[in-house]
């Protein structure tokens, strides 16, 4: 299909109010009235309370009141369960334990509430935050993966009998019958460290409870507005309808904004209710690192199975997956990093074995790759050792094992964060492969460019992974599209915008369709008080999801529009066609009438419509695939590394994207860059710290590093496309998938920039002191 | 992330500094640039009673001709040092190390005086200054004082000043003749404070021996880090790459003492310092020899 | 309030008189008190650059400074760039280029550059990474921002 709109590199209309200073975030909220929150966050990350005095803090003027979670009575209930175990899952044990809104008797990780002040000022209750004294017994911490399932360790919860969170085995095939026939068997351990999600804007939320009305506002930073909207309703006592939550534009999710129903979520609700004020809170940075979910840590032990000439014959795998102090989301995490074990690549015989454990540190949620990158990174690792071992090209080692183009949908048999059997809907592997090591030069890297530059004294490698990203999952999501009397179209769509550019590429879709201009269209997203069934902007799955209700609803309204036209224009639908906001009559263009004309004649003021039919131009449809989309990408870099200094330049990135359909180029690449900072990151300067306390050491930006333009390479992206099946767009997500292939290139890359050095490395992220490590080590 | 409560005073002139110093004693912090205190304040990690702004105070910004050397006064901001042609004729060390300090926006508002005051041991500023053996001019109610680099650093986030001192001017001597010099430093990004630096100058005489060098360390210890033994190997001789390697390796063995964290362990630390003096007395060797 | 301070301020051209207390951080007291709430913050500790503004024709964080340090002083912040309808040239290319996602970091980044550009009017690659290297965006791995600043250059040319 030829798109007139949809695939072009289409200006953003988010932009002008973005660039100027005009936009609305949550922090820009200033309401008459307005109280402000601060919360007293422990200092321990597993102790007992035995007493609070809030009594100093209550007596700072311009402090409204202090609460703990005695005072909420009967309104204090944890959050609710997001994502319970996918019930199509034999033999799981999963032990729900979710966060408090206020801590009753014993903190479970650092930075947890004991208590919240109210005051005039941020800087008051910030004040009064000081005078607040608790009284703790400290308690050993839990931090230790492998170790915290033994007997006798402390417990997180103690109410239950060990730490284990969750368990569960999936297996396909026979691997123990596979390893008997192999020629190869490897087997590593893995060790992938925590990192942050670090959206440039904290968390916020400002409520406002109109006690005459009986409404409760909300403008909250979260990238699903519709859930936080059902759930408060529910926790509150409260019709939906009272409820109205707002998202506006929100600085960057990537995982943790989503409807965590985190513990502020759910103290300035009842806060505001309980004073008939509005209240404030802004997440400040230090919280950021201490009260917003994180991601990415585990150990694995992996066995793989290979014939000698590289065939994969089967993979074995135990994760250990730290869920932090509570698993609110579920085994969405780990069920990705099982999915993604396998690659892109016909494996036949796979037994992984899940255990989920409970430490003391901070909450794990998805974050940007949401447990994919593990997946890839230990298939990746594993292949590249095996390429060296068998004395192996590792580019034909993984020629050999893709899936091939006519076995899709190609059955993955794991089920996967959607509850189903991942299916890979469609796929064509090898031709993206192949053009990246074109496009990288592969082969004059290592016969002309490596000797020289070696010969120089300059040490540099290649790395070129593969990966898969699973994207588009349900349930379903839905939009709204009407044609305004002014002919301009609005519409919504419950999916919340945290930088996607869903008011452009959504904008695009409804063009298309009803021939109007991109500018045309004003696309509200993130507000429940203009659709009212919805999920939200996670797990890759807007343009996929949201975009195809989209289509369905513009779709729908296009035939209204034909159909009064017809009548109208006294000519046959088919004859008629939809331009410059027009309906005319494809062979006199003078014959036409304007959709703004249409939309009024829709809505007569008297009169009545005709049985059967509705009024306006307007449709509301949702779109629900049985299973996602799968998306594909190759990555690869050239880096330099100084193994005197261990400071590593990346002179050269490329990513070919498979993703389908694109709505906007643009903002696929955009998507792409800003996937590989992060991934850049996870690799290389990223890693939260946490000592044997579980104390986070490096709750900063100037302890945690993220990159800047310093450390990012200029990156060249290429596009292949093959259409989803299961959607009309043919669109596959896009979102997460620039993170997840970066660490496994990188080591990759740093392995063959080192081949005097004996490197293995079975790690991520690294630092330069760990490589030095890691280096010094194999000197010996 | 907000500061404490405090009283602010933006006196207009030294002696009404000097005045409000006496005053307050330590319950007086001076804000100058601010860029290290202020996030401080901002995490609440110093709560001052009073804020003494000497930002309002003209006089004190000056970049002045001194002694064949530069004088700056306190208040000079790093953007304004770093595109002033008097330091770089006459400090060249100076203007080379202030790109490497922090980003544009710090080093806009971020002032020489209150880095030096703030003596943070991984500072840029601390170990030039130190090794280009800067002098400090130190004032109060009494009167002012001089004081070498050596005996302004005394320890960890400290100097020998007072509560009621204000430090007004630092002194930047010339740099000897057949001198050269470099700073080398490994930081994970390039604006973070850096895991290991070294700052070296070394003077040769006529015969290319080495009669004078100074090597000093930033991230080495609690405060600037000399290695004045490992500087013992190099003078008096023709310098060789066998003795850089010596010399190299002495300092980093023997004569820092760096700490261990999240970035760096003191292991890592003192390999990074051998490798950096290595690199820094070659590029000043270099320079000496007339290569620039 | 007893310990208070008289704030004489021009920002984007406007002069404004405001009392305040003195610790008010300067972010804050542009977004809360004069309104103005493009300049975002991020991390109130110096190092995300969001809340840049542009102080006597200088880029400087205003989550470091205390509102009563810009008394009698001039500021521009990221409102005082250009309008919806009258962008700044910059503004125009970050549009063009896609150099926005989320856009919370836009207006310290634009802050950051408009006083740069103007010293260097031709910039390198290698140089707008430096300039801007003291600024941190999440979303767009910088690169859109580096083309969207040499489109600004060739534009302002």
């Amino acid at each position: 299909m030829t798109y007139k709109v949809i695939g072009k590199r289409v200006k953003r209309v988010e932009d002008p109010r973005l660039l100027t200073g005009g936009a609305l975030f949550v922090g820009d909220v200033n309401l008459p009235n307005m109280l402000h929150a601060a919360f007293f966050r422990s200092d321990y990350a597993h102790a007992k309370i035995k007493s609070i005095d809030t009594s100093l803090a209550k007596e700072i003027p311009g402090v409204v009141g202090v609460y703990t979670a005695e005072d909420m009575g009967e309104a204090w209930e944890p959050g609710p369960p997001l994502v319970s175990p996918p019930p199509t899952l034999e033999g799981v044990v999963f032990n729900s334990r979710r966060q408090v809104p206020l801590v009753k008797d014993k903190v479970k990780h650092a930075g947890e509430i004991i208590a919240v002040v109210v005051a005039e000022s941020r800087y008051i209750a910030e004040d009064a935050v000081e005078e607040i004294y608790v009284d703790y017994e400290p308690l050993p911490a839990v931090t230790d993966l492998e170790k915290c399932l033994e007997p006798g360790h402390p417990l997180v919860h103690d109410d239950l009998d060990s730490n284990l969170a969750a368990y569960l085995v999936q297996n396909k095939g026979d691997y123990e019958a596979a390893k008997k026939e192999a020629d190869l068997v490897l087997k590593r351990k893995f060790k992938l460290d925590r990192g942050a999600a670090v959206a440039m804007e904290n968390r916020g939320i400002v409520v406002d409870w109109d006690q005459k009305n009986q409404h409760l506002m909300i403008w909250d930073t979260t990238q699903s507005p519709i859930p936080i909207r059902n759930g408060m309703a529910a926790r509150l006592g409260l019709r939906t309808h009272q409820v109205r939550v707002v998202a506006p534009f929100v600085g960057g999710g990537f995982g943790p904004k989503i409807m965590m129903f985190y513990a502020e979520e759910m103290v300035l609700p009842w806060l505001t209710m309980k004073l008939n004020r509005p209240v404030k809170w802004i997440e400040d940075r230090k919280e950021n690192f201490y009260a917003t979910t994180q991601e990415r840590e585990q150990v694995q032990e992996v066995e793989m199975a290979l014939s000698k000439e590289g065939r994969i014959l089967g993979i074995k795998q135990k994760i250990i997956h730290d869920t932090g102090a509570f698993d609110p989301y579920g085994l969405t995490t780990p069920l990705n990093t099982q999915s993604h074990s396998m690659g892109g690549y016909d494996v036949q015989n796979y037994n992984s074995e899940l255990f989920v454990v409970f430490t003391n540190k901070i909450i794990v949620t998805p974050v940007r790759g949401a447990g994919r990158p593990q997946g890839i990174y230990v298939v990746e690792r594993m292949l590249d050792i095996a390429s060296k071992e068998l004395k192996l090209d590792p580019r034909d080692v993984r020629r050999l094992n893709f899936i091939p183009k006519d076995a899709f949908p190609y059955n993955h048999e794991i089920i996967d964060q959607a509850f189903v059997e991942l299916v890979l809907d469609s796929g064509n592997y090898l031709p993206a492969y192949e053009k990246a090591l074109e496009k990288i030069e592969y082969d004059k890297f290592v016969q002309e460019e490596q000797p020289r530059l070696r010969a120089e004294g300059k040490y540099v490698g290649i790395g070129v992974v593969p990966f898969i990203e699973t994207t588009g999952v349900g349930p379903y999501e839905g939009a709204r599209v009407a044609v305004e009397p002014s002919g301009k179209i609005s519409a919504a769509t419950g999916v919340g915008t945290q930088g996607q550019s869903h008011m452009t590429s959504f904008a695009q879709i409804i063009a298309e369709e009803l021939g109007v201009e991109v500018e045309d269209v004003s696309l509200v997203s993130g507000d429940t008080a203009e659709i009212h069934w919805g999920t939200g902007t996670f797990a890759s799955r807007g343009a996929v999801v949201a975009g195809n209700a989209v289509l369905a609803a513009a779709s729908d309204v296009r035939k209204k529009v034909l159909k009064l036209a017809s009548k109208i224009l006294e000519t046959p639908e088919d004859e008629l066609e939809l331009e410059g906001g027009l309906v005319r009559v494809a062979d006199i263009p003078e014959k036409s009438i304007s959709l703004g004309e249409l939309a009024v004649l829709a809505n007569p003021f008297r009169g009545a419509v005709e049985p059967g039919t509705e009024p306006g131009l307007e449709s509301t449809k949702y779109f629900g695939p049985a299973y996602g989309a799968t998306a594909f990408g190759v990555h690869g870099m050239i880096l330099e590394v100084d193994p005197e200094t261990m400071m590593i330049k990346i002179h050269k990135y490329i990513a070919v994207e498979d993703c389908g359909t694109m709505l906007n180029p643009l903002v696929v690449e955009g998507q792409i860059h800003g996937g590989v900072s992060m991934g850049i990151g996870n690799a290389y300067y990223e890693k939260l710290h946490y000592d044997e306390n579980a104390q986070l050491l490096n709750a900063s930006l100037a302890d945690y590093l993220i990159p800047t333009s310093a450390e990012m390479p200029h990156i060249e992206v290429y596009h292949e496309n093959t259409p989803a099946p299961n959607n009309k767009l043919g669109t596959k997500g896009v979102g997460e998938a620039g993170a997840i292939p970066v660490p496994a290139a990188f080591a990759q890359a740093l392995e063959n920039a080192l081949p005097d050095f004996n490197l293995e490395i079975t790690e991520t992220p690294l630092s330069p002191n760990r490589l030095y490590e890691l280096l010094y080590k194999s000197e010996e | 992330m907000k500061p404490a409560p405090f009283k602010y005073y933006a006196p207009q002139s030294v002696p009404e500094v000097l005045d409000l110093l006496n005053e307050y004693g330590y319950d007086a912090k001076v804000l100058a640039g601010g860029q290290s205190l202020v996030p401080m304040m901002n995490f609440r990690l110093v709560q001052p009673a009073v804020i003494v702004d000497i930002n309002k105070i003209p006089e004190l910004s000056y970049i002045e001709p001194h002694d064949k050397g530069v004088r700056l006064g306190a208040m000079v901001r790093h953007s304004q040092a770093e595109k002033d042609p008097l330091i770089k004729e006459h400090a060249p060390l100076i203007h080379e190390t202030m790109p490497q300090i922090a980003t544009v926006q710090i080093r806009n508002r971020g002032t020489i005086g209150g880095s030096l005051a703030h003596a943070d041991s991984s500072a840029e500023l601390v170990v030039v200054t130190t090794a280009l053996d800067a002098k400090f001019k130190i004032q109060n109610q009494k009167g002012e004082r001089l004081v070498p680099a050596a005996e302004f650093f005394v320890g960890l986030l400290t100097t020998s000043m007072e509560s009621e001192d204000l430090l007004v001017e630092v002194q930047i001597p010339p740099m000897p003749a057949h001198s050269g010099w470099s700073l080398k430093e490994v930081a994970r990004r390039p604006h973070d404070f850096a895991l290991m630096g070294v700052a070296v100058i070394l003077t040769l005489n006529k015969k290319d021996r080495c009669t004078e060098a100074r090597m000093v360390y930033l991230s080495a210890g609690d405060g600037p880090i000399s290695a004045p033994e490992a500087a013992k190997l190099l003078i008096g001789n023709e310098i060789t790459p066998e003795l850089i390697t010596a010399a190299a390796e002495k300092a980093a063995a023997d004569e820092i003492d760096p700490g261990s964290d999240i970035h760096a362990t003191a292991e890592f630390r003192r390999h990074l310092a051998n490798v950096l003096t290595r690199r820094a007395l070659e590029e000043a060797l270099q320079r000496a020899k007339g290569g620039n | 309030m007893e310990n208070t301070f008289e704030l004489s301020v021009t920002v984007n051209g406007t002069s404004y008189q405001k009392v305040i207390d003195p610790r008010t951080l300067l972010s804050d007291f542009l977004r809360n008190d004069l309104e103005l709430t493009g300049t975002h913050v991020g991390c109130e500790h110096g190092v995300c650059g969001a809340c840049t503004i542009i102080l006597n024709g200088d880029p400087v964080r205003s989550c470091l400074l205390f509102a009563p340090q810009v008394h009698g002083q001039e500021i521009i912040t990221v409102e005082g760039l250009g309008t919806v309808d009258d962008m700044h040239p910059l503004q125009e290319a970050f549009r063009e280029a896609h150099a926005l996602q989320c856009g919370f970091c836009t207006p310290g980044f634009l802050t950051t550059l408009v006083p740069w550009l103007e010293e260097n009017p031709n910039p390198t690659e290698e140089e707008i990474r430096e300039a801007v290297s003291g600024n941190l965006c999440r979303c767009t791995g910088y690169q859109h921002i580096i083309d969207a600043v040499k489109l600004a250059a060739e534009k302002m040319n």
